[in-house]
């Protein structure tokens, strides 16, 4: 003798759920707000690393990095001298190589008011390694003299834009230039400005360790593998060659070495997870305690304990799926809403921190269920005691 | 083989069930002989602790006794699976409990069309044969109310219809009047003499009820795990 259908229970389940209006909607806010909580500290988590390699990631024309073999990411370099230009250049497999400045400069506007900033010095010729977003003005502006492109937290702070303009004079260390172009930078770990100049210029406005670089940016020529090629700079050079991904997860890598910022930062999730954890866990885990006499019953009347956890687990689902898809929506939300704000640049829910948060909250819901699922498929004579 | 009673719808002979190992062991049931025949109200009384919870979910087939037997219908339930023991017991035995367990989120009818949901039934047709046994038990004006809108009595009339939906051969009442005042228990008492009981189906009653002692036709006093004495009303046999 088999049971025909599944329909009956599944209307018991979905009715015990929802009955109760107050319970249900609890259990899908706890949910909602615990997947809130860890994809939003997540999402920064993340955004916050991977902001360390910011400037790397702009650079599209290039995508081999060559640099110092002491440097070991791309905020502290060792300058290296312009002959090591040429002697990568002279690497077989190299389409084209040039220099790229990294340096901290300070900017002062017109009223006084100054600012450190990250000064970038690109390749005077090909101004390789600007950003390839204008908010205003042209890249071609570079080329005049005494020039400079900057980015949105730099114009917001001296210009107080937007809008964007171009033509205002600053400041940049020893020198005055004039703004020729707005650029659309990716934010830097730090949220300083980020300044873009020629690099011929750029080394008078750093003012240190003239006539030396701090990057070569490197392009493989069609056929030469970029690994193949760093390592072939490696070999002929000395100097370390790395891809732009490799040099990328090096930086990420080293800030959660050596700084604490991570860190602290990784701790703060793991405590939005436990307190995620325990929120969902314990409501979804109430519910089903508060309704244990009535599954109970349902086991006395002959209703077989896997079709219960069925039951259970259904109910288990669409609360999860409801207060998952809540929650993720929450934080895309905050992250739409806020993307414009220079403060909150680069922090994004991105599909692997989706994914994360969905699988964390399901264990959490499903070792909910298993615990309290055990009650009822363990001691099934319990409906009988009162 | 064993000898099977054909007028008795339960039998239990020299049950015994233990909780607990060394030290903390405790025999609730020490050889327990209980008979429930067709066509009656059995009664189990007995005090608290007495062991009475035990064997009835022995007899429900929720739990393992650790020695005897327990003939159930017929059927040794003990040697049934899990899976076969439940959907034995859909079809087979109907369950008023103690706290009714009516389901808070279904109505009354929905609440007594339980089994036949739990048995695959699609749910039209079994709300609607609720809603006609309902009716035999004077509920039809409540069919579509939530429980925690129904009186004491109400809810254990749906509780009755619930249990009856599947025409049981045996029907387990566990304290069916403990929470109701002395006029709604006799009436409920007679409502569940009227229908349930019939030649084909036994009814057993677990209480300590001493007000609704006489709508029993057989009364089995269990103490300290034993049943100490059966008396019988009077005709019967």
């Amino acid at each position: 003798m088999r049971v025909k259908s599944e329909s009956g229970l599944r209307f018991i389940a979905w009715q015990m759920l929802t009955g109760d209006r107050a319970k249900y909607f609890g259990l899908i806010l706890a949910i909602a707000f615990s997947t809130f909580l860890m994809s939003h500290q997540m999402s920064i988590f993340v955004g916050l690393l991977d902001r360390t390699r910011s400037q790397i990631r702009d650079v599209r024309d290039a995508s081999i990095w060559v640099m110092d073999p002491g440097t070991q990411y791309v905020d502290e370099v060792r300058a290296m001298s312009l002959s090591d230009l040429y002697r990568v250049r002279g690497v077989e497999g190299v389409e084209w190589a040039v220099p790229l400045l990294k340096g901290v400069a300070r900017l002062k506007g017109a009223d006084g008011t100054f600012r450190n900033s990250i000064l970038l010095g690109v390749d005077d010729a090909t101004l390789t390694g600007l950003p390839q977003r204008f908010l205003a003005g042209h890249w071609d502006a570079l080329r005049a003299p005494k020039t400079v492109a900057v980015d949105r937290v730099g114009y917001a702070y001296f210009f107080g834009g937007p809008p964007y303009a171009t033509g205002q004079e600053i400041e940049l260390g020893p020198l005055v230039v004039r703004v020729g172009a707005v650029v659309d930078a990716s934010p830097p770990f730090v949220n300083l400005p980020v300044v873009y100049a020629r690099f011929s210029e750029s080394v008078e406005m750093v003012g240190r360790e003239p006539r030396q670089l701090s990057f070569i940016l490197a392009k493989a020529r069609p056929g030469v593998g970029e690994s193949d090629l760093c390592a072939r700079i490696r070999s002929a050079t000395g100097l370390k060659a790395l891809t732009s991904d490799e040099f990328g997860w090096d930086t990420i890598r080293y800030y959660i070495k050596n700084t604490g910022i991570p860190i602290n930062f990784g701790i703060t999730i793991s405590i939005a997870l436990l307190v995620g954890a325990l929120v969902s866990g314990q409501t979804f885990s109430l519910f089903i305690l508060e309704n244990m006499k009535y599954f109970g019953a349902l086991k006395a009347i002959g209703v077989t304990s896997m079709r219960i956890v069925g039951m259970i687990v259904m109910q288990a689902l669409i609360v999860l799926a409801i207060g998952y898809s809540i929650g993720i929506s929450l934080t895309a939300l905050f992250f739409e809403v806020n993307k414009d704000s220079l403060d909150l640049r680069g922090f994004r829910l991105i599909p692997e921190v989706m994914l994360l948060a969905g699988g964390l909250i399901f264990v959490v819901v499903l070792m909910a269920t298993i615990l309290s699922v055990r009650r009822v498929v363990v001691d099934p004579a319990l409906v009988f005691r009162g | 083989m064993e000898a099977r009673d054909a007028s008795a719808a339960v039998v239990c002979r020299g049950v015994k069930k233990a909780f607990g190992s060394g030290s903390t062991r405790l025999e609730v049931l020490r050889g327990v002989d209980l008979e429930a025949r067709y066509g009656e109200l059995t009664f189990l009384v007995g005090p608290s602790g007495s062991g009475k919870t035990t064997l009835l979910s022995i007899i429900a087939g929720l739990l393992q006794a650790d020695g005897g037997s327990v003939q159930v219908l017929g059927q040794e339930l003990g040697r049934l699976r899990n899976g076969e023991a439940a959907l034995f017991r859909l079809h087979n035995i109907g369950f008023v409990f103690q706290q009714f367990n009516l389901i808070p989120a279904l109505t009354a009818a929905e609440n007594a069309a339980v089994p036949l949901l739990a048995a695959g039934w699609k749910r039209k047709e079994a709300v609607s044969k609720a809603r006609e046994l309902l009716e035999d038990l004077s509920m039809a004006h409540r069919a579509d109310v939530l429980p925690n809108k129904l009186s004491g009595g109400e809810q254990q009339r749906v509780a009755f219809a619930r249990a009856l939906i599947l025409s049981p051969r045996l029907v387990i009442c566990d304290e069916p009047t403990s929470s109701l005042d002395g006029p709604t228990g006799r009436h409920v008492m007679e409502l569940l003499r009227k229908a349930a009981l019939s030649r084909e189906r036994a009814v057993l009653i677990v209480t300590h009820d001493a007000r609704i002692l006489d709508f029993a036709d057989r009364v089995a006093e269990i103490s300290d795990g034993v049943i100490g004495r059966v008396r019988q009303a009077q005709g019967v046999q």
